[in-house]
């Protein structure tokens, strides 16, 4: 519903407390579950090939989809002919860009989940069809005519800035600029963020460095392809079963885009083999959809290792310049950064957070960010782990790391000496609330890992990071068993452990034992909307909905005690799983458990439920600190991690294994953004290495054991004191390795990733240069 | 009144001004008033790609929102996440 702007006069809701919920100091005190490593309920499955995930759904009479997909970087579509393939045997459906109506809502995500006017890059989708066996798919993508007009492309985001760039888009008109252009141009918008005076902060700085930074796009790189079964009935009723990580959000586009009512839709979130914020939007599901309208049977859709890299959505690239002065006793004075990000054929690139996270690790009197979203002829970038934020943070703590070295100091001290703190005015605004930098960073300090002596060729780095984390829309049940087992249910796909947590939370609030709670992903007619597992918001959203529904749940078996003992219900109070009277008048009656009251629900007024739904706010903030020991062989630009520890405040850990695996997946992407990962284009606008082959990420053996610190500052607005911990882990990385590798090679690393031969020449240009 | 502090690129559809005071009592109210003020903001409104930080507390979703007197209120980019 729009707002209406005439009204003015709108009530205050004065009951609504900010934020959300309040910490529970007392009884964070008296934790018994919360805080325990209790085996993950999903692990048993996965590992014994029993988990289902996207592409193990069978449906009866289910069809294979497949995608035609443009081999030209940029270019327009003057016709498409498929009435060959229509006509070979086995082809139930063929799908165009005519099957899909505008639509003004998601005209980006249409377009790009099939090409309309132009294909925007190699991989954008052209066609779809729905066919027998592969084999016959195959072929029948072969007998579709697509007649092309070539144009030029541009890939990189500095020549996509250019005035001679070839334009993607006539309808991109810059935004935040001044005056308004009168030309269309690849650049979606300018972003300005900070405070102060810059200029008068530089002028009070005793040492000022300025360098620039170059980032590459990066894949998220999720074990499972994305996959999806897609049934339309002939009653109108849709199906859909897919890998993401928000069902809901899925419905919602989907049925937008195919013109249905979204309660005729139902989406099942099947198990998922990583997200990081990639699947948290369509690609193919639209696609399995029309495709089973069209054929009248269902439609499995999987992608291939090469579409997931050419077709997905990876992460921006970035160029970026960094200016920040500071004082001989190590007051940061001034800085600015100009964070311009690449995020390819659509608008959306995240340089807005990449500028807002810039410098929120510094408390500044005078700060200035600008951010420019940039198109290009790449596939549509999606999230990827504290979206845009790596990038900036790696451009700021490389200068920061520099200045320290410059005027003598520990580049934890002068990180401590201008951190953000509770009260501090942020570089993008607000001021934050309570907050756990500084423990972070004195942690880090005095870990055993700061202060360990390097070997030859060997350098360490440092460097802080910050999420924002937020909540949004959260729905749960949770549902009293007769047998006096819980079942909760939660809308939010579990990526990274939440079930596990969210049965820790409501065993802790119902004082049983973890093993006689279960949590489901329940699917879409069954909760009512819950926002995308993105943001780092499940353990706090979803988690807080489940402590809610549990209260609820116990305020309801305390009145069935009641009844049984014919007492008031306010005389009855819930203690460590049990129903006890209270008070001086409540009566001397045997505690009933929660599994007696379950076991009698029936004949005192029917089944107990909690249900919660609310939109989550006061989610805390989260920073850690990293520090990396790195060793560069000299001949050949090697870079090899010999240890690595992870200091991160979590808030409150629900579940340290699930949170420390947090806290090592971060380190681990990070490590492969800063060392290797990279889409490389060639000049024809093509992606040369789309396969775990040429696209090298980590393995295990790339890895030393990452040590963990779970710092816990609680955050005030969660009953438990719970921060989101999924994302700010993979923020610090790229700039700590980035000054381990430029302290053990001697040279200051400006662009990732640095990769062998990047080394090496930075290497032999400082010889060169010192010579 | 509330001050209200622009930014991303709201600040420049709303002419440059970075600041300006407005009287609101919840987040609805506040749009509504910006939106009056400043009629250039409206797309950038109405496509919902904002939230609003009142005393430190970042809000994404929540017209009701009560803003207390002399608040410190942003206007930022709407945030999400992977």
């Amino acid at each position: 519903m729009a707002r209406n702007p005439d009204a003015d006069n709108a009530p205050v809701k004065k009951e609504i407390e900010s934020p959300t919920s309040k910490y529970d100091a007392e009884k964070a005190a008296s934790f018994k579950v919360v805080g325990s490593r209790p085996a993950r309920p999903d692990g048993m499955d996965k590992v014994t090939g029993k988990a289902r995930f996207g592409a193990d759904m069978v449906m009866p009479g289910q069809l294979v989809g497949l995608i035609l997909r443009s081999p030209h970087p940029h270019a327009v579509i003057k016709s498409i002919d498929s009435s060959e393939a229509e006509a070979l045997s086995g082809v139930k459906a063929v799908i165009t860009r005519d099957d899909f109506t505008p639509n003004d809502d998601h005209a980006d995500v249409l377009y790009n989940i099939m090409a309309r006017e132009k294909a925007l890059y190699e991989g954008h989708a052209v066609a779809a069809v729905a066919a027998t066996s592969r084999a016959v798919a195959r072929k029948a993508l072969k007998l579709i005519k697509v007649d092309y007009d070539i144009l030029p492309h541009v890939t990189d985001v500095d020549e996509a800035m250019s005035p001679d760039a070839p334009v993607l888009h006539d309808n991109i008109i810059t935004r935040g600029v001044s005056p308004t252009p009168t030309k269309p141009s690849n650049v979606v918008a300018r972003s300005e963020f900070g405070h102060g005076d810059i200029e008068a902060g530089f002028a009070q700085a005793d040492e000022i460095i300025e360098r620039s930074f170059k980032t590459a796009a990066t894949h998220q790189g999720y074990i499972e392809p994305h996959a999806c079964v897609a049934n339309v009935g002939t009653d109108g009723m849709s199906e859909l079963w897919c890998c993401t990580q928000g069902h809901f959000h899925v419905r919602q586009v989907c049925a937008s885009l195919l013109g249905i009512d979204v309660s005729r839709l139902r989406v099942t979130a099947s198990e998922i083999g990583g997200g990081f914020g990639g699947k948290t939007t369509v690609f193919i599901e639209p696609v399995a959809l029309a495709l089973s309208r069209k054929a009248g049977r269902p439609v499995k859709i999987a992608m291939t290792r090469d579409e997931v890299f050419k077709a997905s959505g990876p992460t921006a690239s970035s160029s970026m310049d960094v200016k920040i002065g500071v004082t001989k006793d190590g007051r940061i004075t001034a800085g600015y950064g100009v964070f311009r990000y690449q995020g390819g054929a659509f608008a959306g690139a995240p340089a807005d957070f990449g500028a807002m996270s810039a410098f929120a690790c510094y408390a500044l009197d005078n700060v200035k960010t600008e951010a420019y979203d940039v198109v290009t002829n790449r596939p549509k970038g999606a999230a990827y782990r504290a979206p845009g934020a790596p990038m900036s943070v790696y451009a700021v703590e490389s200068v920061v790391d520099e200045l320290a070295a410059r005027i003598g100091m520990d580049p934890i001290d002068l990180r401590l000496k201008n951190a953000a703190k509770e009260g501090s005015k942020s570089s993008y605004g607000p001021k934050f609330g309570s907050c756990g930098l500084v423990e972070t960073l004195e942690a880090a300090k005095a870990h055993p890992h700061y202060s360990a002596p390097l070997g030859p060729n060997q350098g360490r780095g440092v460097a802080s990071g910050f999420w924002f984390n937020f909540g949004g829309e959260t729905c749960s049940n949770l549902n009293i068993n007769a047998d006096g087992t819980v079942t909760i249910a939660v809308g939010t796909p579990d990526i990274g452990g939440s079930r596990a947590s969210m049965c820790i939370m409501a065993a802790e609030e119902l004082g049983i034992s973890y093993d006689k709670v279960r949590a489901i992903v329940a699917d879409t007619s069954a909760l009512g909307y819950n926002d995308t597992t993105e943001g780092s918001r499940v353990t706090f959203s979803s988690g807080m909905a489940v402590i809610k529904a549990s209260q609820q749940a116990v305020t309801e078996m305390c009145k069935r005690a009641a009844m049984m003992w014919d007492i008031p219900a306010e005389a009855v109070t819930w203690e460590d799983g049990y129903a006890k009277p209270s008070g001086p008048n409540a009566g001397d009656f045997e505690p009933l458990s929660l599994a007696e009251i379950a076991a009698t629900a029936g004949k005192t007024g029917g089944p107990i439920a909690g249900h919660h739904e609310y939109n989550a706010d006061g989610a805390g903030v989260s920073f850690g600190t990293h520090i990396v020991d790195t060793e560069v062989d000299p001949e050949t630009g090697k870079v090899d991690i010999i240890r690595y520890t992870v200091v991160q405040d979590a808030g409150k850990a629900i579940h340290p294994d699930y949170v420390e695996g947090q806290f090592q997946g971060g380190a681990a992407q990070g490590i492969g953004w800063a060392l290797n990962e990279e889409y490389i284009y060639g000049d024809d606008g093509k992606l040369q290495n789309a396969g775990f082959l040429d696209y090298r990420m980590p393995v295990a053996s790339d890895l030393p054991m990452i040590d963990t610190v779970i710092v816990e500052v609680p955050n005030p607005g969660h009953p438990y004191g719970v921060r989101g911990v999924g994302e700010t882990g993979i923020v610090p990385p790229l700039a700590a390795i980035a000054n381990g590798v430029s302290a053990a090679a001697g040279v200051r690393m400006t662009e990732l990733p640095m990769s062998p031969p990047r080394v090496l020449k930075a290497i032999d240009d400082a010889k060169v240069a010192a010579e | 009144m509330v001050q209200v502090t622009l930014s991303g690129t709201i600040q420049q559809a709303a002419g440059g001004i970075s600041t300006l005071e407005i009287e609101a009592k919840n987040i609805r109210q506040l749009l509504n008033a910006l939106e009056k003020l400043c009629p250039a903001l409206k797309p950038e409104l109405e496509k919902g790609g904002i939230a609003v930080a009142i005393n430190g507390t970042i809000y994404r979703d929540d017209w009701f929102q009560p803003i207390p007197e002399d608040s410190e209120v942003f206007l930022i980019p709407r945030l999400a996440g992977g």
